[in-house]
């Protein structure tokens, strides 16, 4: 990993790189480029595009819409779409004015036959993923709202718009999983680059070579074992891997899919979604890693070693040759050996990002239970219909209704019509809920070497007990680590407690105190849990003992300064606290942090996590418990 | 009261366009043509033999073929007789919570039936309480002042299967309900001023991955049956799974087809099996050794024996044989067992392990 460019430590994801290599930028808007060709050939593949809204963005959406065949619909799907516009249903205002049912066209129906362009995806709900999911699987809708039930032709493709800049920002996984082709859109650069691939009339022809075309046994064998070598689990992956092989030969005019068509297939489908990148560096082991802060300027081990811009072409092949190669080997078989270094210098984690534990952005913040606090204007396909109080904004109207209908009535048609409520669509009301609030444990376990190292036992420990309990509560829980110069979220809030316990039994210590980066990380992860609606508490373990400032340099005194600052950033976002002191007996410096964060102390007892366990379940929540949720 | 699903083809489009040619059936993957996973579909069968085993629970990867399994199912259960009514009641024993089948079973030849496929209804994540449970017909409160009442997915579900995928991230007052209605085979609707009681006998089939979340311990037992499905780890398997599923994709009419002939002779199993099951024996014996399992592993209450006992006989009356027997016993107590263990939440160790040794222990004795 030593080619690597180092990383600052507060590093974004799209920066530095940008500028720096024309020919990278280049290669990676040819290589978005094809993807998009790709869909555009077979739309069922799917594509997940990361990247944020920008000219890259726009230009390779505008190149989409030009390879796009005419007559191919595309429907654009706004962050933030609920179930009746996806699906369909009764057209309300309309079938009130015309008195009549009108039906509305879901989107996903609309998209029939071509894309559903879904936008900040990584804001969809699960809700929308899950019918998306559906109509992918099963090739159709099925309509079953307001009083219609049938099944609707809806055999699309959907390219996802993944702007998730966070780290747990991702869409959520349903779609991601259904989603072929992956994709980051993060430093390429299309200027001054010929369009080289396909016109809308090449795309017409693949699409129509698509269907005669057919994998080989050897193309099939070497994506499957190109995703068992990269650990994915699931079988769609090579499946779609195959699809996005035809759509490559279909648009090289071959007969089948040939060394090119696979090669690109892995790239664009399988390399994205590895679990097991054989260049991973291995996890430091905890006897081997307490560095003294001298060695801050090696680069720090990211797990996004995919500024691949920089990697491309300067990656080490010494780097790729990891001793512990052995599940490689086994596509190593089939794929050509420099194939694979390309592949692998390639590789573009970013994507895997959040793959498994994507969450949902503030638009699922709305609750749809719990206590009813009142009723607002709405329309009662997104939410519930309040019909006393429909009734009651109706009722003054009435009167004025009726005589207007009468007055045109005694234009049009002689004969009196029978008394009926006239209830126009302004006269709709929904009902507004207050949310149970969840809880959002986040723990901040100092895996330094100073002082944890002799606790860090006790302290595992002790999360673990607490999380025992969390999982009794039904508590979400995340787990951020800080170590050495910087802060890992280990765990973005999650449900499940097999992950919680593997990622800290996999935790490594030594290494500095960067606790302002801790507290921090926590605090990030606090305040989207507090935006969601949840009741975050911060429940943070260690010896208080900071010798890493913020931005990673050595020195108690400016460490000591930042973490306090940290500390009081918690405490003006009005979050719950605890601090655990890790030190062998109660210290100072823990205590003052635990003042700063206006949290509990707590020294943590000689092996009694019993009583952690009820410290944490017995702390005040702060925030998001009273919030009101419209 | 007959739902009026006739009249959506003469409805119209907001964007002009006539709601014709529908309505439309996708053909799903044949259930014989699944590789592998012989747990789950061995599961699905005895499910599908006797309902009152309780539900199905299906925990593991994704793209393990979960979903793929339970859509497929409906093409393998035999049709049912339907009667003209909201919930499609066996007019053969006409149920007391349907208003209009009540009270009224009626001779075979009188009867004004069709036959329909089993219903397998999928319900998607993220489906609201109305949508499940029923609510009021806005269109015929708003239109013509009626107070109806709107079935939902639950009714739809009615002597079928409901399969739920995700039920672990499903709201968990949704789950309750479910699981609620599911045990009790009626719906009961108390909102908008309506006040319904509907039948509603259905198996629930619940999937979903662990890593993602875990469901509510106290769910967990309410499940009939629980199976872990794990992706194939031979490459063999892996290539023959994605290319059946590649043929599929390309010429599913033709796929479904070849099939046909193990999907019939599935179907034909199934249903001889309901047949025979009221005849298979249960002798004391076996009722012991089941009880002696269960004592043995510790699980609460007597559950999780009435569900051994009676997914054995339906494993027995599936095999043709007469009587339930040990082997019965130790084929299905994985199943019907490794999910009611109490188990430690930081216990990773699995409870299908410490199923195996109790079985092991007590073929020895």
């Amino acid at each position: 990993m030593s080619a690597l460019r180092p990383l600052a430590v507060n590093d974004g994801p799209a920066t530095g790189s940008l500028e720096s290599k024309p020919d990278d930028g280049h290669a990676l808007w040819l290589e978005a480029v094809r993807a998009l060709a790709l869909l555009a050939v077979d739309p069922g593949i799917g594509l997940r595009l990361a990247g944020r809204t920008g000219p890259v963005q726009r230009t390779a959406l505008e190149h989409f819409n030009k390879m796009m065949p005419a007559g191919v619909p595309s429907r654009k799907m706004p962050a933030g779409t609920g179930e009746a516009a996806l699906l369909g249903g009764l057209d309300l205002p309309a079938s009130l004015a015309k008195k009549t049912p009108v039906l509305e066209r879901g989107l996903i129906a609309a998209a029939d036959g071509g894309i559903l362009i879904a936008a900040m995806a990584e804001r969809m709900t699960a809700e929308a993923a899950g019918l998306i999911g559906l109509a992918l699987d099963r090739g159709c809708v099925s309509l079953e709202r307001d009083g219609m039930s049938a099944t609707i032709e809806a055999r699309i493709g959907v390219l996802a718009l993944d702007e998730g800049f966070e780290p747990d920002e991702a869409p959520p996984p349903a779609l991601c999983e259904r989603l072929g082709l992956w994709l980051s859109l993060d430093g390429a650069d299309p200027r001054g680059v010929s369009n080289p691939i396909a016109s809308a009339k090449a795309i017409t022809a693949a699409r129509r070579r698509l269907p005669g075309l057919r994998a080989g046994d050897a193309a099939i064998e070497t994506l499957c074992q190109a995703a068992m070598a990269f650990g994915i689990v699931s079988l769609r992956a090579p499946h779609l891997a195959i699809r996005a092989a035809l759509a490559s030969a279909a648009l090289a005019g071959r007969a089948q899919p040939d060394g090119s068509d696979v090669e690109t297939a892995i790239r664009l489908v399988l390399l994205p979604r590895a679990v097991t990148l054989p260049e991973m560096p291995a996890e430091p082991q905890p006897d081997e890693a307490d560095t003294p802060p001298e060695t801050l300027d090696t680069p720090p081990s990211d797990d996004k070693p995919a500024e691949t811009d920089a990697s491309k072409t300067d990656a080490d092949p010494q780097a790729l040759e990891t001793p512990d190669d052995v599940t490689l080997d086994a596509a190593a078989v089939r794929l050509p050996e420099d194939l694979l270094r390309a592949l692998l210098a390639r590789a573009r984690p970013p994507l895997s990002r959040g793959a498994g534990c994507g969450r949902r952005g503030a638009f699922a913040a709305r609750a749809r239970r719990g206590r009813v606090v009142g009723t607002r204007p709405g329309d009662p396909r997104r939410e519930r219909l309040d019909l006393i109080a429909t009734l009651r904004a109706a009722a003054p109207w009435q009167p004025i209704h009726r005589a207007r209908q009468a007055e045109f009535r005694a234009e049009t048609q002689p004969e009196p019509q029978p008394h009926r409520l006239d209830i126009r669509a302004a006269d709709l009301r929904v009902r507004r809920y207050k949310g149970k609030a969840e809880t959002a444990t986040i723990f901040a376990v100092d895996a330094s070497g100073s002082a944890a190292l002799a606790r860090l036992a006790e302290a595992k420990g002790a999360v673990e007990r607490i999380l025992a309990e969390c999982y009794v509560r039904r508590d979400r829980v995340a787990l951020v680590a800080f170590r050495g110069t910087r802060a890992d979220v280990l765990l973005t809030e999650t449900k499940s407690l097999t992950r919680a316990k593997r990622s800290l039994a996999a935790l490594p210590a030594g290494g500095g105190t960067p606790l302002a980066s801790g507290i921090l990380s926590a605090l990030d992860l606090a305040k989207s849990a507090a935006r969601e609606g949840r009741t975050p508490l911060i429940t943070l373990l260690t010896d208080g003992r900071a010798n890493i400032a913020r931005n990673g340099a050595a020195g108690r005194p400016q460490a000591t300064q930042d973490a306090h600052d940290a500390a009081r950033a918690v405490r003006s976002a009005n979050i719950a606290g605890l601090v655990i002191d890790l030190s062998q007996r109660p210290s100072p410096e823990a205590r003052q942090v635990a003042e700063a964060m206006g949290a509990r102390y707590l020294a943590l007892p000689r092996a009694d996590s019993a009583a952690l366990a009820a410290a944490v379940a017995t702390t005040p929540r702060g925030v998001a418990g009273q919030r009101t949720v419209p | 009261m007959t739902p009026d699903l006739s009249s959506l083809r003469d409805r119209v489009f907001s964007d002009g366009a006539k709601a014709g040619s529908l309505p439309v059936m996708r053909t799903a993957f044949p259930f014989a043509a699944i590789v592998g996973q012989d747990q789950m579909k061995l599961a699905l069968s005895i499910a599908a033999v006797d309902p009152s085993v309780g539900g199905v629970l299906v925990f593991g990867d994704r793209g393990t073929g979960k979903s793929t399994a339970v859509r497929a199912l409906a093409a393998v259960l035999p049709e049912i007789e339907a009667a003209d009514c909201l919930y499609h009641c066996d007019p053969a024993r006409p149920d007391e919570a349907c208003e209009t089948c009540r009270g009224k079973a009626k001779p075979r030849r009188a009867r004004k039936s069709l036959m329909r496929p089993v219903p397998v209804v999928d319900l998607p994540l993220g489906a609201t309480e109305d949508r499940i449970v029923g609510a009021l017909d806005l269109e015929r409160a708003l239109s013509a002042g009626e107070k109806r009442f709107e079935p939902g997915l639950l009714a739809k579900a009615h002597r079928g299967f409901l399969y739920i995928d995700e039920i672990n991230l499903l709201e968990d007052h949704l789950v309750d309900l479910l699981l609620d209605v599911a045990a009790s085979g009626e719906n009961v609707v108390e909102r908008e001023g309506l006040s319904v009681r509907h039948p509603a006998r259905f198996v629930l089939i619940g999937s979903g991955n662990p890593e993602e979340g875990e469901l509510r311990p106290q769910l967990l037992d309410r499940f009939g049956l629980s199976v872990e499905v794990k992706t194939p780890e031979d490459l063999k398997t892996r290539i023959t799974v994605i290319k059946r599923r590649d043929a599929f994709e390309r010429d599913p009419t033709g796929f479904v087809a070849e099939f046909e002939a193990e999907t019939a002779a599935l179907r034909q199993q199934i249903s001889a099996a309901r047949q025979r099951l009221g005849d298979v024996e249960v002798s004391d014996e076996s009722l012991e050794k089941a009880a002696q399992l269960s004592i043995r592993l510790g699980t609460d209450g007597l559950r999780g024996e009435l569900t051994l006992m009676r997914a054995a006989r339906a494993l027995a009356a599936l095999k043709g044989d007469a009587a339930v027997l040990w082997p019965h016993l130790a084929e299905l107590a994985p199943l019907a067992l490794s999910h009611r263990l109490r188990r430690d939440p930081l216990d990773e160790a699995g409870s299908t392990i410490r199923v195996a040794r109790a079985l092991g222990d007590l073929a020895a004795a």
